[in-house]
């Protein structure tokens, strides 16, 4: 039967029952949110109540005010608000930087080069682990800030984004700028980088949500809570015998929270970034 | 959103020269110098972060760490691990999660993508936003939220499932169904964001492929194997390699959700590794198990590419 033969009330149906079951499907990617909301809202004890609480609990603040001065998390917020918007800046400075060169420049040795980018793309960065490791120990950097800023500085994804991006800029704008007398530094800055600017919209956003949630990297070169990321002293917090669920919660919650809200506003730009870097680093 | 996805794409570097005639223009006007200032940056943070860490794995993976002295062992690392049963229970997870896990996510990504852009959906933009939300979750975070979830005492799950007289399911305490809990909080996690990427695939096949069809007289099932399936062919190469990759180094999620327990039933190649250089600091080993590990992710990657040029023939 073709679609034709099927008529309005046919499709009228059909669409009634894809927009049902995608709605259904909607419930089920929305509720873990949900249950987590209403979680942070009850003292430990009721979080795990039967039947289960569906309407928010009195118990926010505790849960809150308990986090903050219980234990180091407020710190870990500072830690992370701070790691993840200089690794932001620096890592747009870099990746432009590279993929300006990779895209609009011939020299000795770009091949290799881009190569490297290339396959450092697929290799598992466990393996490096163990050396980066040793080499925090050996400049005395672990517990800093900088151990974990710069190792993924020069994301190979990001100078693979800008390149590419960057090879759609006409040659014929950068000579124009040249002839005018203008350096290669303020053909970079002036021209090219305006030029790019949803991609770089993008690769910010993709390096700040990188870094805000890694974790295996950070648990190996963080040793004092102090100097603990959210996600490594969320991990800490679970693995205290009695776990506290209600400030738990609250800091997965915390965690989840501003990029949430940036998500929000951003998603055009979430989207591009996720859809040009669906690479697990 | 459809040029950014055709960037991504898998062929070897040397197809991707320019035409000559670009060639001649942009290497007047600027001094030999300035594409290494450029490069300065990546090429010293390469070199001390990636390439040499890199090497020095290989030569920390032939050594042992003895009574606090390096010692050079050979391949004494290698041989161990290709007889330890504990790694092969590992790459045995591992892959029971990858055979299971990325087909069903990607055919749940599939089949979102093309409800996303069906015109017979209602709200779009609203749906879309709602599967897609989980992607910002931190691993992390999203670990822990399922575990309270499955809790297999009094998590949500039980709960509800309780509701239809169904269980309780023994979720993070269960070998089988620990496997089973890691397995849906990764389809919950990532199913949005691979029907995202299906979805710009979609957009990006010419409407007058389905028409033409339509007039021939080809019905849904027919348009969707012959038109929709083969249009989205390189967004899938990608997702399937990528994933594969993704989850070949699974880490944060065993490590929060299950914490490679109950008896090893979740302990995956990543936490294996993690557990000797970071537990045990075994670091000879560690780093014989990274170089294990990328050699399967390298083999795998090969065989994925290799089959998809076959098929796109």
């Amino acid at each position: 039967m073709t679609d034709a033969l099927v008529g309005v009330r046919g499709r009228r149906t059909r669409s009634l029952v894809l927009t049902t079951v995608i709605a259904a499907g909607s419930v089920v990617m929305i509720l873990p949110f949900y249950w987590l909301l209403i979680a942070t809202t009850y003292p430990s004890s009721e979080i795990f109540a039967s039947p289960p609480n569906l309407l928010p609990g009195p118990a926010f603040f505790d849960n809150l005010s308990g986090l903050l001065t219980e234990t180091l998390f407020g710190r870990a917020i500072g830690n992370s608000v701070l790691i993840a918007s200089v690794y932001t800046v620096l890592g747009l400075v870099v990746c432009t930087a590279a993929g300006y060169a990779f895209a609009k420049f011939e020299f000795r040795g770009r091949g290799v080069l881009f190569g490297a980018v290339l396959v450092t793309l697929a290799l598992p960065s466990q393996v490096t682990l163990v050396p980066l490791f040793q080499i925090m120990v050996t400049l005395g950097w672990l517990d800093t800030y900088q151990a974990l800023i710069l190792p993924s500085l020069a994301m190979p994804f990001g100078i693979f984004l800008m390149r590419q991006t960057m090879l759609a800029v006409p040659d014929e704008l950068l000579q124009a700028a040249r002839v005018d007398g203008a350096g290669e530094f303020r053909v970079f800055s002036r021209i090219v980088l305006p030029t790019v600017r949803p991609a770089i919209a993008a690769l910010a956003i993709f390096l700040f949500l990188g870094q805000w949630n890694e974790f295996v990297y950070p648990l190996v070169v963080l040793r004092t809570p102090e100097s603990f990321t959210i996600p490594v002293s969320l991990a800490s917090l679970q693995g205290i015998g009695t776990t506290d669920y209600g400030q738990l919660m609250t800091g997965t919650l915390l965690s989840v929270l501003p990029i949430l809200v940036l998500f929000l506003f951003l998603q055009r730009h979430f989207v591009a970034g996720i859809l040009a870097g669906a690479v697990k680093q | 959103m459809n040029a950014l996805l055709e960037t991504v794409d898998a062929r070897p570097a040397t197809d991707r020269r320019r035409p000559p005639s670009r060639r001649r223009r942009s290497s007047i006007g600027h001094p030999r110098l300035t594409p290494y200032l450029f490069l300065l940056p990546t090429i010293l943070l390469f070199l001390a972060f990636k390439l040499y860490p890199y090497l020095s794995a290989f030569w920390v993976s032939l050594t042992q760490n003895v009574g606090g002295v390096t010692a050079f062992v050979g391949l004494d690392n290698y041989i161990r691990l290709a007889q330890d049963p504990l790694f092969y229970t590992a790459l045995g997870n591992t892959f029971l999660i990858l055979v299971v896990q990325v087909p069903l996510m990607l055919a749940l990504g599939i089949v979102l993508s093309v409800a996303f852009n069906s015109m017979l959906l209602k709200w779009r933009a609203f749906w879309r936003t709602s599967y897609f939300v989980p992607i910002v979750m931190g691993l992390v975070a999203y670990g822990i939220l399922f575990r309270a979830l499955f809790d297999s005492g009094d998590g949500i799950v039980n709960e509800m499932l309780g509701a239809v007289d169904i269980g309780p399911i023994p979720w993070l305490v269960d070998p089988f169904w620990a496997k089973i809990s890691i397995v849906l909080a990764m389809t919950w996690h990532y199913t949005g964001q691979n029907a995202i990427i299906y979805l710009a695939q979609l957009q990006s096949i010419p409407g007058e492929l389905y028409e033409a069809a339509q007039v021939d007289g080809a019905n849904g099932w027919q348009r969707f194997w012959n038109i929709t399936m083969p249009g989205l062919r390189p967004a899938l190469l990608l997702t399937v390699i990528l994933s594969t990759i993704g989850t070949l180094q699974l880490f944060d999620e065993p490590y929060v959700l299950t914490n490679g327990g109950p008896d090893n039933a979740t302990l995956t190649i990543g936490m294996y590794l993690y557990q000797n250089g970071f537990r045990y600091f075994d670091f000879g080993y560690a780093s014989a198990i990274g170089y294990a590990l990328t050699l399967i992710i390298a083999v795998i990657s090969l065989i994925q590419f290799r089959l998809f040029k076959e098929k796109t023939r």
